[in-house]
């Protein structure tokens, strides 16, 4: 069945567009303009080549293993935290706001929804920008300057799919497991901080907070981040993948790699919503 | 079909006797924006023999090996690898062929994160998956033997020297048991008994190994020591062919030149 659909992947480009090489920023001659389309460009040409590869046998288990543990666990207690934080503020911002107009028994409520619909999320996709996006565009640019990718493609192994199919798959696939933790640490503090000013049981808490939730509540907004796990990945692997210039490069792709998968979190993030809203109303 | 198979029978006869040609550049033309680097250069090696390609810096040498290992792609020309031509394959169909090509890099470019054992076993790892563990620690533990290496197994890259780097550089190109093997300046920023070193290491691996080589160097005398044949470059061209008698009975200036200051 795997290999089927494996099979269906097309093989429409020709063999000599895989080996072009992606222009990077320093041997680009066009205006700024210029740059904008040959960026998307590349971006294109590279998410065919790792689609490509990644679709397509050997597949690289071990790596793939590796970089679930790599982005996965060790992103969770940073996830923990910033969901932890996000759950105390909210919850402070939400007893002041509804205890003025008068609403206070929605509050468990009003920080189940906004914790599991958007800050959960929105907060996951971030943190996880910031600290992978960094972490891969830095390592794939050190790699790209001292020859280790082409030490890696003369050693007969395609890097696309050693590094880059494994790196993004695990970022789609760690992300809604993050976000499912970072929304149950976000919950978990902001039942703390309610309690700490009146009494009220978790057990209170989470059947207040939930009565009126359903499953299309906190599936779509939890899955939605596979979509941020793929920019993220997807961004700091060619970011990463196209450097060139020695250290000030490197530093130049890892601050690039986190401020435009940031970005294309955001944006992503509001059509993303639209969307849910339309099809899970 | 017969005809293929008895073409490719006969080429494979011919690479075993000595008589073809493993690598062959024809014509190859390659340019970085406007700087012209490689203007036309023809070369074909042997089983069995090694090149030393010679030039100034900048002369477009270590681009010479890049594209006759893939890493670049040609404006025009050709270069086929045991009667192949390369230019026509994608990533993977490329891999089959690099499968037979050790490459060592100018800095060696061993994976960072991995220690030196790990470097070695990592082609083992990707092509030899046949092989159990024990079968690949073995093959690495002789390879690492072969390049006087076997004592900094367990040491990370950063760790060693740079000539030690190039010597698990150079167990690793020969990890695949290669028919062709690329040197990009093997002896670069090395001292002298360093580099005589890395010589008679390429010479001993010529001996057991038989393979065709290509060293590119900016070292007359790395050259002379390993090479049957010398390439000079110069802009993007193959200047003079032969041995080193033969370059230094040249009346060519720029070969007079070049082994004046060498």
């Amino acid at each position: 069945m795997m290999d089927v659909a494996l099979n269906a992947v097309p093989n429409t480009l020709p063999p000599l567009a895989e080996r072009q090489p992606i222009s990077s920023p320093a041997n680009s001659s066009t205006g700024p303009l210029g740059h904008f389309f040959e960026w998307f460009g590349d971006l294109g040409l590279f998410s065919w080549r790792v689609a490509r590869a990644g679709f397509t046998p050997p597949f690289e288990f071990r790596e793939l293993f590796r970089q679930l543990d790599e982005i996965g666990s060790k992103s969770l207690p940073l996830v923990a935290l910033a969901g932890a934080a996000t759950g105390v503020v909210l919850s402070l911002e939400a007893r002041y706001s509804l205890t003025r107009f008068g609403a206070k028994s929605l509050l468990p409520a009003a920080i189940v929804f906004s914790v599991i619909h958007e800050t959960g999320p929105i907060i996951t996709g971030l943190v996880v920008s910031g600290r992978v996006g960094a972490g891969i565009g830095a390592e794939l640019a050190s790699m790209k300057v001292t020859e280790q990718i082409d030490a890696i493609e003369a050693s007969a192994v395609n890097p696309y799919r050693l590094l880059a199919a494994t790196r993004i798959l695990a970022c789609i696939l760690m992300l809604p497991l993050l976000t499912l933790a970072g929304d149950a640490s976000g919950l978990f503090m902001g039942w703390v901080t309610q309690a700490l000013v009146e009494p009220l049981s978790l057990h209170q808490f989470i059947n207040s907070g939930f009565k009126s939730a359903s499953f299309n509540d906190l599936l779509p907004p939890t899955f939605k981040t596979a979509v941020f796990g793929l920019i993220i990945g997807l961004i700091a692997c060619f970011q990463g993948m196209r450097t060139q210039g020695g250290a000030a490069g490197v530093g130049r792709a890892a601050t690039s790699s986190v401020v435009l998968s940031s970005l294309l979190v955001i944006m992503a993030d509001v059509v993303l919503v639209k969307l849910i809203l339309i099809f899970f109303p | 079909m017969h005809t293929i198979d008895q073409t490719t029978t006969t080429t494979e006869e011919a690479e075993k006797n000595g008589s073809a040609s493993v690598v062959e550049v024809e014509a190859l033309h390659k340019s970085f924006g406007t700087q012209k680097v490689l203007n036309g250069i023809s070369l074909k090696v042997k089983r069995g023999e090694t090149l030393a390609v010679l030039g100034r810096s900048g002369t477009g040498k270590s681009v010479l090996l890049r594209l006759i290992i893939g890493l670049e792609k040609p404006d025009s020309g050709s270069v086929r690898i045991h009667g192949e031509d390369i230019a026509g394959l994608t990533l993977d169909e490329l891999g089959e062929i690099r499968k037979k090509m050790g490459f060592l890099f100018q800095h060696a470019a061993l994976y960072d994160s991995l220690t030196v054992e790990q470097n070695v076993a990592f082609p083992l790892q990707h092509h030899k998956r046949e092989m159990s563990k024990p079968e690949q620690r073995e093959r690495v533990k002789n390879l690492l033997m072969e390049v006087g290496m076997e004592d900094a197994n367990a040491k990370m890259p950063s760790d060693i020297s740079g000539g030690m780097q190039k010597r698990v550089g150079l167990a690793r190109a020969l990890a695949l048991e290669p028919d062709i093997l690329l040197l990009d300046e093997p002896t670069a920023g090395l001292d002298p008994i360093s580099s005589g070193e890395i010589d008679d290491l390429v010479l001993k691996l010529q001996e057991e190994h038989h393979m065709a080589s290509i060293v590119v160097t900016h070292d007359l005398h790395s050259a002379k020591a390993i090479a049957d044949r010398l390439a000079l470059l110069n802009e993007g061209d193959v200047v003079i062919q032969g041995s080193f008698e033969e370059l230094q009975q040249s009346e060519i200036e720029f070969v007079r030149e070049f082994l004046k200051h060498s």
